[in-house]
């Protein structure tokens, strides 16, 4: 069992995090942080824009995996720099938690589409005409037999 | 710990409930990171949602006719402005100067319900134009992704209205500063989501 503290500057290294004690001066960042993330964020935002209002690059398939590459690097410069996440923070409870829900996040979107494409190329086609006029045709087709 | 005291006497609480140990520090701002942690699963939802959706345009427009790439690049850099305005009122905060921390939230604000105004006003010629969410599956994912995403923002800027009135009449006190500490993780998160959105929604919707 362990020896109860009443304060937490006694608490063993590793388990509270002693240099975090004033809760009005937690993750308050600074400057050169901000604009750091800002300059950062501006240039991978630019870019992806530049790429696809300028018609750079003629592969579709090779743009969107660059845009989607670039959006990924930019969504970890806001966490760093806006959001201030490292694995000092609430003792580390942060960290865990964001792990977590990427996780969760990459599984959720990874497997949506990877089943969803499966299935539409799985999928018996429709017939051409049904596809060409889909609302006039559904309740027919759906109506049960008279 | 004696096992043969607990013959002879009941045993304190404190053996069984540390009662002495102090909550985690900060909790709040742990707990609201809980929350936004689940707000990504809601987007992260939608956002598959879209992602299996968004070439089922029914005979309707594609995401190539409706939507609005010089507009998008207006609202991105709104957002993005607004979320480093908002980290410089935090440092102003962190230096116990109100004044200056408010000056900067009203900038943030503003910026962000111009981003609010110009997502309306976007929707609304969109569905003026026959490109409603009824239209196609495509449109409907869009217009849920994008909306809740656009009233994120909006409650996010009623809560700074709020907030900035309690801290011009209460000052800079402990609840204050822990409610504006919530606010801002929110704001740079809602920042964050409209990098996927603008990514993936925007840039990646009209090249499919």
């Amino acid at each position: 069992m362990s020896q109860p503290t009443s304060s937490g500057h006694a608490m063993p290294p590793g388990n509270h995090d002693a240099m975090h004690d004033d809760p009005m001066h937690e993750h308050q960042g600074s400057l050169r942080g901000y604009l750091t993330g800002f300059v950062l964020a501006a240039i991978l935002t630019v870019i992806p824009f530049w790429l696809v209002m300028g018609h750079v690059i003629a592969n579709k398939q090779v743009l969107i995996l660059v845009i989607l590459a670039l959006a990924i690097v930019q969504i970890f410069v806001h966490i760093v720099y806006f959001l201030h996440l490292d694995t000092r923070s609430e003792s580390g409870w942060n960290m865990m938690a964001f792990i977590f829900t990427a996780v969760l996040v990459i599984i959720v979107l990874g497997a949506s589409i990877w089943v969803m494409y499966n299935e539409n190329v799985n999928m018996m086609p429709m017939s051409p005409q049904y596809q060409q006029h889909p609302i006039s045709h559904q309740p027919t087709a759906n109506q049960p037999p008279q | 710990m004696n096992t043969t005291a607990i013959d002879t006497a009941p045993p304190a609480p404190s053996d069984y409930y540390s009662l002495t140990e102090a909550p985690p520090r900060n909790g709040t701002l742990l707990g609201f990171w809980i929350y936004l942690m689940s707000d990504c699963f809601i987007f992260a939802s939608l956002f598959a949602c879209y992602a299996v959706l968004g070439t089922e345009y029914a005979g309707g427009p594609s995401g190539a006719d409706v939507l609005d790439l010089p507009g998008l690049a207006v609202n991105t850099a709104l957002l993005l402005v607004s979320s480093v305005v908002f980290g410089f009122a935090m440092l102003e905060m962190a230096r116990q100067r109100k004044g200056a921390m408010l000056g900067w939230l009203a900038v943030a604000g503003l910026l962000a319900a111009a981003f609010v105004s110009l997502e309306v006003h976007e929707f609304l010629t969109m569905i003026a134009d026959g490109a409603g969410p009824g239209r196609s599956a495509f449109l409907s994912s869009f217009f849920t992704l994008v909306a809740t995403h656009g009233l994120h923002v909006t409650l996010g800027i009623l809560w700074l209205i709020v907030l900035m009135v309690q801290t011009f009449k209460f000052g800079l006190n402990t609840d204050n500063v822990r409610r504006l500490r919530c606010l801002s993780m929110f704001w740079h998160f809602l920042d964050l989501v409209w990098v996927g959105v603008f990514s993936y929604v925007y840039l990646v919707g009209v090249l499919r």
